[in-house]
């Protein structure tokens, strides 16, 4: 029994360090311990008998960051009350991670033109960059982009896919 | 050249293939003027030898298209006459017919042909046109479309917008999409580029002989311009954010497009020939999807400045902008009318995206369409109709200015969308026939 639960520790140890190593940066990478800054008791090694996430806070699912879109209402490129929390553990884990980087994806429900919807997505995504930079994020860190209307979530043509539409995308450069 | 192999590996496929087969994009007359002129359409006489296009099928299907005209079937003609001295008047207004065109057609030459079509009165029983058109195998359904767009000027007054293409969008998935060209009634349609990102934004030179357009190919909005009859491109801009929405002035020297490169969505003039960018706008606001006057010193353009998106005029030159549509909350896309005097544009009432025509002068206007999620109105060049898209069916839907002609062009396979009508053609060389 003892030998079994030394063997499954061994293996959940290599495991959880593989998952570091496939989210290193070319510069080593942060070191998870040092700057977790947001995310939820990270802490290094191997699974610890407390159960709290070890590994990349990105990847931790109870995690404010594993948020990953926000959403807003029609014609409006305000960040709603509730996703403040979001946005600011993504600006903090940037500014503590600064060889982390993002693209910030806007986009628009379907309604009206095409073009004016484009605009509408970058006006959504440099709102949420702001938000950002505001928390100590460096502007190199960020990229946004605006597919309008182009890629909804949804392709349906009512309210609720609507709604799913109109939002901003965090994502990530993993490599 | 690492970039040039990403523009390849992007899976961008472009060609000009030649469709022959018969029109993918069809289109049906869903509403016709009451009174349509009946008109006959007698059979071409081939001389024996079958043409490659029946001419005559294809100028009554013109003319049936538009909801102003009442073709013969076949089957109800009294006679097939080919020349003016074999036609018995009586027949035809015995019929009610009020217009008789016949005509013919012979091969002159390797993949050449002679065509020659005459108008008559049914009434006086007098000739009202007739002509000669030398013309090629590849030529003869635009010959033809000629031929409808003489007919349709004769008996009512109003320029033909037969001979026309029309380029739009299509998508069969969410990583699939064209721009195409295809003739005015469906037929040839041409792949002009493939792509699995989004393609907007079609625009054509006053020529006719190039399209501007918004890819996303590169996964960022860049411009190019690719010449339709080579294939060859050149993408003439890629700044930092938005590239969007291409206008070409009337003298075609001119893009104007909308940047956001400066801090926000503005209107610019991109020079073609030397490159030099003018700035035009100047503000916080969205400002974009410019649209040229027909004298060219006038921009109309979207802009939210004051809330909501309306649609503001300044000049060419840039300068103050004054608010030209009051109507509604959302007024976006707005385009001049061939004559200057209409605008077209998307307009939101109570919810519904619809498309509205605005009298320039009396302010007066009307809604044309009747759905909801209407989009991308496009005038043709004689004014008489203004083509545009439905969003919620992914087909394109076409009615006349005052509203009376209405028609549905559906695709085959997949939506389409964002279709713009091409300015007029260069016309071939006719031969007037002695009376």
């Amino acid at each position: 029994m003892k030998l079994l639960s030394k063997g499954l520790l061994i293996v959940l140890s290599a495991i959880v360090l593989w998952g570091c190593q496939t989210t290193a940066t070319p510069e080593g990478g942060a070191k998870v311990e040092d700057r977790s800054g947001a995310a939820d008791g990270a802490s290094t090694g191997a699974a610890s008998e407390g159960g709290t996430f070890s590994g990349d806070p990105l990847d931790d699912p109870s995690s404010p960051l594993s948020q990953r879109i926000v959403y807003f209402e029609l014609d409006s490129s305000d960040v709603k009350a509730e996703d403040r929390a979001t946005v600011t553990a993504h600006g903090k884990y940037l500014a503590g991670n600064s060889s982390a980087s993002i693209t910030l994806e806007g986009h628009a429900d379907e309604r009206g033109s095409r073009e004016y919807n484009l605009a509408l997505g970058e006006r959504r995504s440099n709102t949420v960059r702001q938000l950002l930079l505001a928390e100590g994020a460096a502007a190199q860190q960020i990229q946004t982009v605006s597919y309008g209307e182009e890629k909804p979530a949804d392709p349906e043509h009512n309210e609720d896919a609507w709604s799913l539409n109109r939002r901003v995308e965090f994502v990530y450069n993993r490599k | 050249m690492k970039a040039l192999l990403r523009l390849v590996l992007a899976g961008l496929l472009i060609g000009l293939v030649v469709g022959a087969q018969a029109a993918p994009l069809s289109i049906e007359i869903t509403r016709g003027v009451e009174g349509a002129l009946p008109v006959a359409i007698v059979p071409f006489d081939e001389g024996g030898r079958a043409a490659p296009e029946d001419v005559a099928r294809i100028i009554a299907d013109d003319l049936a298209r538009s909801g102003r005209f009442s073709p013969l079937p076949r089957q109800d003609m009294i006679a097939q006459p080919h020349q003016a001295a074999q036609i018995n008047f009586a027949d035809w207004r015995v019929l009610g017919m009020e217009g008789l065109v016949i005509g013919q057609v012979r091969p002159s030459g390797a993949d050449r042909y002679s065509v020659q079509f005459q108008l008559f009165n049914v009434f006086k029983g007098d000739r009202l046109v007739g002509y000669n058109i030398n013309t090629t195998r590849q030529e003869l359904r635009r010959t033809a479309h000629q031929i409808s767009d003489i007919i349709y000027e004769k008996l009512t007054g109003q320029p033909g917008a037969f001979d026309t293409r029309i380029a739009y969008v299509t998508t069969s998935g969410p990583t699939s999409f064209s721009l195409q060209v295809a003739d005015s009634d469906g037929y040839n349609p041409q792949t002009i580029l493939t792509s699995k990102q989004p393609i907007l934004s079609p625009a054509w030179s006053p020529d006719a002989t190039r399209l501007a357009y918004l890819s996303f190919e590169n996964r960022r909005p860049q411009i190019f311009i690719q010449d339709l009859a080579t294939g060859s491109r050149e993408r003439i801009a890629s700044y930092p954010g938005l590239n969007g929405a291409p206008a070409w002035s009337p003298d075609g020297r001119r893009l104007a497009l909308t940047l956001s490169k400066d801090g926000n969505p503005e209107i610019y003039v991109l020079n073609l020939a030397s490159k030099a960018l003018q700035r035009l706008t100047d503000n916080s606001a969205i400002d974009t999807e410019p649209a040229w006057s027909p004298d060219g010193n006038t921009l109309l353009f979207t802009s939210d400045r004051g809330g909501k998106p309306q649609l503001y005029k300044m000049s060419a030159g840039g300068g103050e902008a004054r608010r030209v549509t009051f109507n509604g909350d959302y007024n976006a896309r707005g385009v001049f009318s061939p004559d200057g005097t209409m605008l077209a544009m998307v307009h939101r009432e109570g919810g519904n995206y619809r498309i509205a025509v605005q009298d320039l002068s009396s302010g007066e206007v009307k809604v044309l369409s009747e759905r909801s999620l209407d989009e991308s109105p496009s005038f043709a060049p004689n004014g008489s109709m203004v083509i545009y898209a439905t969003g919620d069916q992914g087909v394109l839907a076409a009615v006349s200015v005052d509203g009376r002609v209405r028609q549905r062009l559906a695709l085959q396979e997949g939506n389409v969308r964002e279709a713009v009508w091409s300015p007029f053609g260069h016309k071939t060389d006719f031969e007037s026939l002695q009376p």
